[in-house]
């Protein structure tokens, strides 16, 4: 049949000749070609040392932010936690109380803000849904640990340091 | 033969075997590190100056990982096994010429541990032998896969034992002593057997990969289909054994590689070198030339491993029966001619 994208290739399968049945004029070949990879430059990035450049809108750890005030900008709604196809987002919220207007930006805040670093899937649907601005994932990569205790980040690891300081 | 005598051939025994242990060590830090290159990657380099530490780091995993004897294995074959392939492979340094006579003081030291006068038998020997190793571990290991390495390993082995043997012939045709220091001799200066006998050093070197069970002959640890193949069954140090005897199989068949056809020790003006730095110092020179060839051999081995995917089985088979003995029985055959009618 005529082909219509005349792309179509016959494929002949011809028997091997002397040389190609010898092996030996193949095997030189290859040998060639991998003594031509010896002397090339690595391009292995040695990690922890090295980076390599990410893109800008890598997303990797999670980064909870202040506003202008340096007041935290989560207000506990948990739309995060609910977006969350992980489930990895749990959170207490807390109302503020006299005098920490200048810590919490809204009424009420996150007392106690979690995400398991083993659940996150890092697919940034916790940032889509903020409506505070206060989540972000652009930070780095998450560091090893031993145990899986210690991939629970809570506040301390997750909050922007203050601004001042 | 006096008391210094003796003492002298233990120190060359005890120093022998440890360079062979080292060399096989380095040899697997070698491999990585060369798989590494040719890969564009940069291999191990954490452990020490440049990785160079990498070997002690995994022979310390091998002895702290945990001995597993499997419950419907044949402990005392079981432990047999690795104990026989690692025995095997240290044996065969024996016979290999390390260099010419050594002078010091006026006393004369072969560094060759003993030159019997069927040295290449010898080492045929302990190459069929080193098969029961394997054999023995596959088969006590009561498991499958194993077996199947075990009896892939046996079949390679014996199979290209004959073209082997068949290669060498032809070349005792051509020197006329099955002794391999005498053979060393022979090839003084630039004389090396490979001018003379290009197609039987071919035909060694690839019986000598499938032998040592390199790629493109590995099949009894073909990942692929056996899992480990027959040390599947195998951890710890007992793991470690196997492969160790697989690296001192290769350093050594590269020994008789570069004795029996790349002229050893021997290298162009050696006379010159020998007669300028004096009878202590020149065969040291022809001992480190020798060993470069070695790691040239070495380099090789590993140079193809990283380039030659594996056969199959069916065509290991035919490239064994079908076209490495033909040729060599060729070879036996026009070496014969030649000697014949022409000198």
């Amino acid at each position: 049949m005529e082909s219509l994208s005349n792309k179509k290739k016959q494929i002949v399968v011809k028997p091997l000749n002397f040389w190609e049945r010898a092996y030996l004029p193949a095997i030189v070949q290859g040998l060639s070609i991998t003594m031509s990879h010896f002397f090339r430059k690595p391009v292995t990035i040695q990690y922890p040392e090295q980076k390599r450049e990410f893109s800008e809108n890598y997303r990797g750890l999670h980064s909870l932010k202040r506003d202008e005030n340096g007041a935290e900008r989560c207000t506990a709604c948990g739309l995060c936690a609910l977006s969350c196809p992980a489930e990895a987002i749990t959170m207490t919220a807390a109302e503020r109380q006299k005098g920490e207007e200048h810590l919490y930006r809204e009424e009420k805040y996150a007392a106690v803000y979690e995400i398991n670093m083993l659940r996150c899937i890092f697919c940034g649907l916790c940032e889509e849904a903020c409506p505070k601005e206060a989540i972000y994932l652009d930070g780095d990569i998450i560091p090893s640990d031993y145990l899986r205790k210690d991939f629970i980040y809570g506040k301390d690891k997750l909050v922007e340091p203050p601004l001042n300081q | 033969m006096e008391l210094a005598d003796i003492a002298i051939k233990f120190g060359l025994i005890i120093i022998i075997f440890l360079i062979s242990l080292v060399v096989a060590m380095y040899s697997t830090y070698a491999e990585r590190k060369i798989a590494a290159f040719f890969q564009d990657r940069v291999g191990p380099n954490r452990a020490g100056p440049f990785g160079i530490l990498q070997p002690l780091a995994d022979g310390a995993k091998m002895f702290m990982k945990e001995e597993i004897i499997p419950t419907n294995a044949t402990p005392f074959l079981f432990i047999v096994g690795p104990s026989l392939a690692i025995l095997t492979a240290c044996i065969g340094s024996a016979v290999i010429p390390w260099g010419q006579n050594l002078v010091i003081g006026g006393r004369t030291i072969p560094l060759q541990v003993t030159d019997i006068n069927v040295g290449i038998l010898y080492i045929f020997g302990v190459v069929s032998l080193g098969v029961y190793g394997v054999m023995i571990g596959g088969w006590a290991s009561n498991n499958k896969y194993s077996l199947l390495g075990a009896i892939r390993a046996a079949s390679q082995n014996i199979s290209y034992e004959i073209s082997m043997g068949l290669s060498i012939i032809a070349l005792l045709m051509v020197t006329g002593t099955l002794s391999l220091g005498e053979i060393a001799q022979q090839q003084h200066g630039w004389h090396w057997n490979v001018l003379y006998q290009p197609v039987g050093f071919l035909l060694f070197m690839i019986c000598a990969f499938a032998e040592t069970n390199r790629t493109p002959f590995d099949l009894p640890e073909c990942e692929t289909e056996l899992v480990g193949g027959y040390h599947t069954e195998y951890s710890s140090m007992k793991l470690g054994f196997y492969l160790f005897a697989e690296y001192i199989n290769m350093f050594i068949s590269s020994a008789v590689m570069a004795t029996l056809y790349w002229g050893g020790y021997n290298y162009p003006g050696m006379d010159w070198v020998t007669a300028h730095t004096g009878p202590a110092i020149g065969p040291l020179i022809g001992t480190a030339v020798f060993f470069a060839k070695i790691f040239l051999f070495i380099f090789f081995f590993m140079w193809v491993r990283w380039t030659i995917p594996r056969f199959r089985y069916d065509q290991l088979m035919d490239l064994g029966w079908k076209v490495l003995i033909p040729l060599a029985i060729a070879n036996i055959v026009v070496t014969g001619i030649v000697i014949t009618f022409f000198s």
